[in-house]
């Protein structure tokens, strides 16, 4: 009893966590050399040390794969191992999704579906995979510090020493993230390396943090996901790069910016040394970004418009120009680049003017999706970037030009830009009266429909028409005006009255080519900065080395 | 293989004629050329039947917004109605550019 009286119930533990990884390390020490498992050892380990019902964080980035671990948890006794939690980024193998189809794993926490998108809305559907819920990257890692802590932690790097400190390079990634929540509420870490060195060239995370390393059987799995072939850059995208250069990122003043990845934006990027050059607009737009290393960046880089790039993650074949350019990226002592997802969300949700990107569906309010009929692909990055965050304080001009009216409490906004063409190939029109979002969500059993980016946070809508000006809106139905009018013979388009175009101009709502005075003949190839892999390469002097599938010499 | 016919009462001349596009995989290419018979009459053929609605919807919007007389003739090879849309449009800055 205490002093007030109050009934306290016997002794608990507190330290149930701390044991529980001691009694399964426990049970391997026969077979692990130190902190070292050896390769042909690794499933059985994973059968000793994870128990049925772990919540378990495998990697699954974006880029980089923890491969030789997910192999390897494929090959587990689903009697002895089964009913796992899956935490992922990004479900990218179909190893990734074979375990739940053996019953090892059950239940799924995600973010990124791309590569896997049938299969998944497949599993689901049939009830193989359970989903917890679908996330923006950040959001995920941010409840591996609240509700959605690891038990088990796969992940990959590159290099390990005796001590288990960790090189992980160009190729970093989520590991920090999904490493610390681990390691410091008594997780036990497993790390796939592609060699032990007695040297690393820099420590990315301590060894303290890593509880085991297993030499992989061949190094982990790699692709090159943001590198876009220029040759296949269309006369459309060149037109709607030159609006979004003109109509947004001049007019607003676009300092700091994340691209989304796509066609459409690799067209932005490669007019900036030619377009942008024309316009004067050096210095002034596109200095500071939170991008993965595009090659197609490269000419900007070279030809003096930008100061910074933080990255999410590597890009393969552009290791060494990154680190001939130490004063544009993110660089350690050794040499390399260092790239961290969590923290280029971070910068990506508070300290960029604007973020750009594409999507599959849109509706006449502007909110988007990529799930459609048959795909769940997911979201990655883009509702963490795509949205205006609240918190923000510190003010820029492209910030505070989004302010419409007068008052003496006021707030800017992040510019949110969709840029998409108002038919998909295949004539399937991207403008629809109703998100296949919604019933996807009604068939997966998602509490809410699953849409990417919500419309009240989009400030501009980018089509091969025009851009809707959706900010200066006064009300829900100037904006689906000003956006019905941008949407072509889209059934949204459709429903546009022609004789309201004059007045959206005027007002500003809307803008087509003209008012920007492009002329739509001015949109050719020609006018890319490099049109071809070859010409990025000659570019950085040799330093961009493309993967061989884009190389065609 | 497709062939559509549209007409449209229509009463200004254009300078000069165009020829932009290249019947190249999702692209189309486009002949416009001056007339003088109050109409505008346009020929399709189209490498993928079945999108009349569509070329309608396209060349009503068109001529709704440019009171052209021209003969214009569409070589399409699977261009999305986006990319029709632009090259109407250029076929029009071309046509009406009287320093060539």
């Amino acid at each position: 009893m205490n002093n007030l009286n109050v009934m306290i119930p016997p002794e608990r533990s507190w330290t149930t966590r701390r044991d529980r990884k001691a009694s399964q390390i426990a049970k391997i020490l026969g077979i692990t050399k130190g902190l070292v498992i050896p390769t042909d050892k690794i499933v059985e380990v994973l059968e000793t040390l994870i128990l049925s019902g772990d919540r378990i964080a495998l990697e699954g980035n974006n880029q980089k794969q923890a491969s030789f671990l997910s192999a390897a948890l494929n090959q587990v006794n689903p009697d002895k191992i089964n009913n796992l939690h899956m935490i992922m980024s990004s479900i990218s193998l179909p190893d990734h999704l074979d375990i739940f189809e053996k019953g090892i794993a059950k239940k799924l926490d995600f973010s990124y579906a791309g590569a896997q998108s049938l299969r998944m809305a497949q599993m689901i559907e049939d009830g193989v995979v359970t989903v917890g819920a679908i996330h923006t990257y950040l959001e995920l890692y941010a409840r591996l510090f609240v509700d959605l802590t690891p038990n088990i932690a796969l992940v990959a790097a590159d290099k390990a020493d005796a001590q288990g400190n960790l090189y992980t390079g160009p190729n970093t990634e989520d590991t920090p993230a999904i490493v610390e929540a681990t390691a410091f509420r008594d997780g036990i870490v497993i790390v796939q390396v592609n060699e032990l060195s007695d040297s690393l060239p820099r420590v990315d995370i301590p060894g303290s943090w890593v509880d085991f390393v297993v030499v992989a059987d061949k190094p982990y799995k790699l692709e090159a996901l943001f590198t876009r072939d220029p040759r296949n850059i269309s006369e459309l995208q060149i037109l709607m790069a030159m609006m979004t250069i003109r109509g947004i990122y001049e007019r607003h003043q676009v300092t700091s910016l994340n691209h989304g990845v796509g066609f459409n934006t690799a067209a932005i990027e490669l007019l900036l040394p030619t377009y942008g050059e024309s316009l004067g607009l050096k210095g002034k737009i596109c200095r500071n970004w939170a991008l993965n290393p595009h090659p197609t960046l490269i000419p900007a880089i070279e030809s003096g418009w930008v100061d910074s790039v933080h990255c999410f993650g590597g890009e393969v074949g552009m290791e060494k120009y990154v680190a001939a350019r130490p004063d544009v990226f993110f660089t350690g002592r050794d040499g390399s680049m260092r790239s961290n997802r969590a923290f280029s969300q971070v910068a990506g949700q508070y300290a960029v003017d604007l973020f750009i990107g594409s999507t599959l569906q849109m509706d006449s309010e502007a909110n988007s999706s990529t799930v459609t009929l048959g795909r769940l692909a997911g979201f990655g990055g883009a509702p963490n970037m795509g949205h205006d965050p609240r918190g923000r304080r510190h003010t820029t001009p492209a910030w505070l030009n989004m302010i419409t009216g007068d008052s003496s409490i006021q707030r800017g906004k992040k510019l949110v830009v969709q840029m998409v063409e108002t038919f998909q190939q295949g004539n399937n029109p991207v403008f629809v009266e109703s998100l296949d979002a919604i019933q996807v969500g009604r068939d997966a059993n998602l509490p809410i429909a699953p849409v990417m980016i919500y419309g009240d946070d989009v400030t501009h809508v980018v089509t091969e028409e025009g851009i809707a000006y959706l900010y200066k809106a006064n009300s829900l139905e100037e904006r689906r005006q000003a956006l019905a009018a941008i949407a072509g013979v889209t059934p949204v388009g459709m429903r546009h009255d022609l004789s309201t175009t004059e007045k959206l101009r005027k007002d500003g709502l809307v803008a087509l080519p003209e008012d920007l005075n492009i002329k739509r003949t001015e949109a050719k190839r020609s006018l890319l900065a490099a049109k071809s892999i070859d010409d990025l390469v000659s570019w950085s002097a040799g330093l961009y080395e493309p993967p061989a599938k884009f190389r065609s010499w | 293989m497709e062939t559509l016919t549209f007409r449209y009462k229509v009463t200004k001349s254009i300078p000069r004629s165009a020829h932009v596009g290249v019947v190249g995989s999702g692209d189309l290419e486009i002949l416009m050329e001056p007339v003088n018979n109050g109409y505008a009459d346009v020929a399709i053929r189209t490498r993928f039947a079945g999108y009349s609605q569509i070329w309608q919807g396209l060349l009503d919007r068109f001529f709704a917004s440019n009171d052209i007389m021209a003969k214009i003739e569409i070589n399409d090879f699977g261009a999305t109605p986006g990319m029709v849309s632009m090259r109407l449009l250029q076929a029009l800055e071309v046509s009406q550019d009287e320093n060539k």
